[in-house]
């Protein structure tokens, strides 16, 4: 199959590109491979980070090195829902151990593995600039603070029912943060 | 109850809004500075207000200013570092999502004073959240004629662009940052040059953290010697305070800088409200995770008997030693039950994660600590792993092209020295 931003997408990425001076291009590669991961189902193959190469007139090389660079890049596939939980200090001293055993318990995987059905991933983070709220785990864009177990039985339940995949260019409701 | 500059209009609703804003007086420190002040003066009036960098290196920010190269036909860039990465802090993230105004509008006057006419804000991959925030305030700020081109009528020109990353906490070293900017792996770069002389895509370029660039917006409005006679010493104005742990109240809290201590930051309700569940405090990491650990004796009292107050100099007092940091006030606070070893496992884990691999003592030797009190916190330790410890980490200290190695290495010294007996104790 051909990769390929769609219309919308592609003026995206236009519009990222313009941002930065002649000949500066490369200078969107990161926020095109975060798009690219939205648009091609939560991870970047290596199709599509050639695509990205050939959007930005560099090689494929350039492209790999920076993807396998950042912890948010997913290089294998993922569940529709990534369930990102912070394990840092601040996290830890607030019971993140707890919630991680728990969230392993409820959907019969290990950190770092992918549900049967591949409805949820599961992956241990660090730091996610939330101690004040901890402990909390991230679901695209959104940040699910001041976490207990039963605050994360009904988030699991509502992701469930949901048939979209989260993503980073979610619009987040703030009222949660508050 | 100290000053605040930055959280003075922290109740009020909406204030994300330009005409909310702008009803408490937001955006004149902009039009003061593009109508009626000269670049030069601006520098001045920083330089004067002794503002020193509130990333956590706490450089004075004047003087990173006056080292900008200004060759001719070049362009300068600004570079605001929102890249919160330091466990323990998430001051900026309050700051941008609550009042993304006051960042724009310390964006456009330092943009202003250092002769840039293309700013960046570079925001850690996690805050995506914030990107919308930040951009909805942006055009606000355009449409009201405060960015784009010819700026309140005069010539000055200014755009302001959101670059995200993607997870990296070595992103927030500066150069590491600039790569990442330009599309790249964040390896620092070797220093010199340094980035006023050569920063984005070559060009001269300060790189300035969140709090800081903030802060330009009351030095403008009041004047820098105003500015300077908040704090005590060479500890002016004011500084943001993420409160995280085994603490009643967890938040951010603005403090003005010399006037607190922490035994006050601590207990009082109108900071941290005292520790958790009745239990007694055991250890404060006061700056975020790369300072040193210290416990409730020295961290509320230095070590000739003085009350800690929250400045740098006084947290900074006794070297590592007896002393710690101010950091990136990033004020993790430990209950009694607490392991340290265990704690400092977490750190350990985070920084060899987060290593960039260019250098090989970080490369390693984060790897082989977190090994290492993996080990002791499972059980599996020996005695002579604490030293080994020991030996590791300084072999990681000012060996480094970057400060990442300082940072891995400088917890696990600090929690050996003040707390062998937590290592000792899971080794039995």
């Amino acid at each position: 199959m051909e990769v390929k931003f769609n219309e919308t997408a592609l003026k995206t990425a236009n519009q990222i590109i313009s941002r930065y001076p002649e000949g500066k291009q490369k200078s969107a590669l990161i926020p095109l491979l975060h798009l690219a991961q939205a648009e091609f189902d939560g991870w970047l193959s290596v199709g599509v980070m050639d695509y990205v190469a050939s959007l930005l007139v560099i090689q494929p090389i350039e492209v790999y090195e920076v993807a396998s660079f950042y912890s948010m890049f997913n290089l294998k596939p993922v569940g529709k829902c990534l369930i990102e939980v912070c394990h840092t200090s601040s996290c830890w001293l607030r019971g993140a151990e707890d919630l991680i055993k728990h969230l392993e318990d409820k959907l019969k995987i290990k950190a770092g593995e992918t549900t049967a059905d591949g409805k949820f991933t599961l992956k241990r983070v660090e730091c996610l600039g939330s101690c004040g709220t901890a402990p909390l785990m991230q679901v695209g864009a959104q940040y699910y603070e001041n976490l207990n177990i039963d605050k994360v039985d009904a988030i699991i339940e509502t992701l469930d029912k949901s048939g979209k995949r989260p993503t980073y260019f979610d619009k987040v409701d703030l009222e949660s943060h508050k | 109850m100290s000053t605040k500059l930055l959280l003075k209009h922290d109740h009020i609703s909406n204030l994300n809004l330009i005409e909310v804003y702008k009803q408490q007086g937001g955006y004149s420190s902009a039009e003061k500075a593009i109508k009626t002040l000269s670049a030069e003066a601006i520098v001045e009036e920083v330089k004067k207000s002794g503002l020193r960098g509130r990333g956590g290196a706490g450089f004075p920010t004047g003087m990173k200013w006056s080292f900008l190269a200004k060759p001719a036909g070049v362009p300068r860039y600004l570079v605001c570092n929102a890249d919160e990465s330091e466990p323990g802090t998430f001051k900026d993230r309050y700051l941008m999502e609550r009042n993304p105004h006051l960042l724009i509008e310390g964006m456009i006057c330092s943009s202003f004073a250092l002769g840039a006419n293309t700013s960046y804000i570079y925001i850690r991959g996690e805050y995506f959240y914030i990107v919308p925030i930040l951009e909805k305030a942006i055009e606000e700020a355009r449409a009201s004629g405060l960015l784009g081109k010819n700026i309140l009528g005069t010539d000055y020109n200014l755009e302001i662009y959101v670059q995200v990353g993607a997870g990296a906490y070595i992103c927030g070293e500066e150069t590491a940052l600039l790569e990442s900017l330009e599309g790249k792996r964040g390896n620092p770069r070797m220093k010199p040059p340094f980035p006023a002389v050569a920063g984005l895509w070559g060009c001269p370029t300060v790189v300035n953290n969140v709090e800081t660039i903030a802060s330009v917006v009351s030095i403008i409005e009041n004047g820098g010697d105003e500015y300077a006679k908040l704090g005590v010493g060479k500890s002016t104005g004011t500084k943001l305070i993420s409160a995280s742990g085994h603490i009643n109240k967890p938040g951010v809290y603005e403090v003005e800088l010399g006037k607190v201590s922490v035994e006050e930051f601590v207990t009082s309700d109108e900071y941290c409200g005292g520790v958790w569940k009745g239990r007694k405090l055991k250890a404060v990491v006061a700056g975020g995770s790369s300072v040193p650990i210290l416990p409730t004796a020295l961290i509320y009292y230095t070590s000739d008997g003085k009350p800690r107050m929250i400045s740098y100099e006084s947290l900074g007092e006794g070297g590592f030693f007896t002393g710690t940091m101010l950091g990136s006030g990033g004020f993790i606070v430990m209950d009694e039950t607490v392991n340290i070893a265990e704690n400092l496992y977490t750190f350990n884990r985070f920084y060899h994660h987060e290593s960039c691999g260019q250098c090989s003592p970080c490369r390693e030797g984060t790897g082989w600590m977190e090994k290492i009190t993996h080990s002791i916190i499972n059980g599996h330790g020996k005695r002579s792993d604490i030293d080994l410890l020991l030996d590791l980490q300084s072999k990681i200290d000012g060996k480094t092209i970057c400060p990442l190695g300082e940072a891995a290495a400088w917890p696990v010294a600090s929690a050996i020295r003040h707390f062998r007996a937590d290592f000792e104790k899971l080794i039995g």
